[in-house]
């Protein structure tokens, strides 16, 4: 959608203030949801997002693997958050997200750990604005991991794109809704092997990888707070 | 992928396979980045404002489009509407069921979706007849009718063929019947993971051992509007920037040799 909004200002900061390559502030939390075997919310800029996961017996019988471990993680939305009431349930938009995040997911859980089992991820965004399903993927690793999961690393999501003519870090609501293109990405930080990639817009090559190094470079920060949001846990219950 | 009973592969044919695309020929002896012979049959259906059948190999999709008056988007009023929908038809395949549109068929038809609109080959400010009251909506509907592997790619090849063939029936507003304008020609090139290979246009066989998917859209001003990594697997950047190199050499080529 075209618009005559100027999304970088002439002191080359972003409309929040924010320059280039600067991420939005990230917190977040285990132990969120009681019931759940695992869970984590997590508020990333206004985006605010809970996942909670229970790690069970596939049901029904037929539908086990008897080798390994099935992986269902479903995004969804509230009606209330966003701009125009979200008639809830499935469409089509959140039936693809909720499928490159299972896939993501299933890319760093030791399936063969869990034969017969089924490990649902439930994603539920209260508050979206911009980059929700990274958000999301990211709060749910760390989910899967306070669930006890065998995972080879926790997966870590990113997006940048490019607005206002430049590539920028992190996309604002504006910047999603009137840029030029939004790549969100997510990797295993140990390996650097990625695990979700998508784009929409219209990039140069050379851009997409300024675009992709810039990811890079912020995902360790967010490596650090998942694991710091994991640890915090069990500091709590070490003082006890 | 779908699987079927044959996807239970042997490992003796598995390791074969991997063996000899390391070696840079495939089971069918083409080369890792070779299609396998492409038919596209211009104005298949001739009820419909456009169409093409395509066959990729043994892959056979066919994209049909109506064009009919509507009401724009609330927040589009000046522009048309392009719908677009891949069917997966139970006859493709022993595992395809009817009813609501599988997962596989969503992301599919939003792949091919996102690859053609935001390579804005369709100017959908043409397409306004009266601001925010009443624009033309183009539906893109396409079937797959056997389903051999790489349906993105196949898909995206009809859905652009029977675009550029479109024709506006004007007649019924009084007018003249016109053809749609297009801008630009994108090609969605989707590559698979084999060991440490990437392979151009897998083939069911392929897709079924394959760790990966990655699909790139490049349009004529050789930059990038979709992409999509899907499957269980992993990328290393070097592997996602030579996916790019190859979807650009072969986007190119394709457009040389079909859309001339």
């Amino acid at each position: 959608m075209e618009s005559n909004i100027k999304l970088i200002t002439d002191d080359g900061l972003r409309l929040d203030g924010r320059a280039l390559n600067e991420m939005r502030p990230i917190k977040i939390q285990t132990g969120v949801v009681e019931k759940a075997d695992g869970s984590a919310y997590i508020e990333w800029g206004a985006n605010k997002i809970i996942a909670a996961v229970y790690v069970r017996e596939a049901y029904p019988k037929h539908a086990q693997n008897i080798d390994r471990a099935i992986v269902k993680a479903r995004y969804n939305m509230s009606g209330y958050s966003v701009e125009e009431r979200k008639r809830p349930g499935p469409d089509r938009r959140t039936m693809e997200i909720s499928k490159v995040v299972t896939e993501a997911l299933e890319s760093t859980i030791v399936l063969e750990k869990l034969p017969r089992a089924e490990v649902d991820v439930f994603i539920q965004v209260l508050e979206a604005d911009a980059g929700t399903r990274i958000a999301s993927l990211t709060t749910a690793s760390v989910a899967v991991a306070d669930a006890g999961v065998p995972m080879r690393d926790m997966v870590v999501g990113c997006t940048a794109g490019k607005a206002g003519g430049k590539i920028v870090l992190d996309l604002s609501k504006d910047e999603d809704n009137f840029g030029e293109a939004d790549i969100p990405m997510a990797i295993l930080p140990r390996t650097k092997k990625i695990v979700l990639l998508q784009l929409d817009g219209n990039v140069s090559q050379e851009e997409f990888d300024e675009a992709t190094s810039m990811m890079m470079n912020a995902i360790p920060r967010i490596s650090e707070i998942q694991r710091n949001a994991l640890m915090s846990k069990y500091n709590v219950e070490e003082g006890e | 992928m779908p699987m079927d009973s044959n996807a239970v592969i042997s490992e003796i044919r598995k390791n074969f396979m991997l063996e000899s695309i390391k070696n840079g020929k495939r089971l069918d002896g083409r080369p890792l980045d070779e299609y396998r012979e492409i038919k596209i049959t211009e104005n298949f259906i001739p009820k419909s404002a456009g169409s093409a059948m395509v066959e990729l190999g043994n892959t056979k999709v066919v994209a049909g489009l109506k064009i009919e008056q509507g009401e724009p988007f609330d927040d589009t009023p000046d522009n048309g509407v392009m719908l677009l929908n891949i069917e997966l038809l139970p006859m493709a395949f022993p595992t395809f069921e009817s009813g609501p549109p599988s997962e596989q068929a969503i992301e599919y038809s939003r792949v091919v979706d996102r690859g053609i609109r935001e390579s804005k080959m369709i100017d959908t400010s043409k397409l306004v007849i009266e601001s925010g009251k009443n624009v033309w909506m183009i539906f893109v509907d396409i079937d797959v009718l056997n389903y051999d592997g790489n349906i993105i790619d196949a898909c995206t090849l009809a859905a652009v063929t029977a675009l550029k063939n479109a024709v506006i029936p004007g007649s019924k507003l009084g007018e003249k019947d016109f053809k749609l304008p297009v801008n630009a020609t994108p090609v969605a090139v989707t590559m698979w993971k084999l060991g440490d290979e990437l392979i151009c246009d897998a083939s069911l066989e392929e897709e079924q051992v394959s760790t990966g998917r990655i699909t790139v859209t490049i349009s004529e001003d050789n930059n990038i509007h979709a992409m999509q990594k899907g499957e269980i697997g992993e990328f290393s950047l070097e592997e996602i920037q030579k996916a790019i190199k190859t979807s650009s050499n072969i986007g190119n080529k394709l457009r040389e040799k079909y859309f001339r």
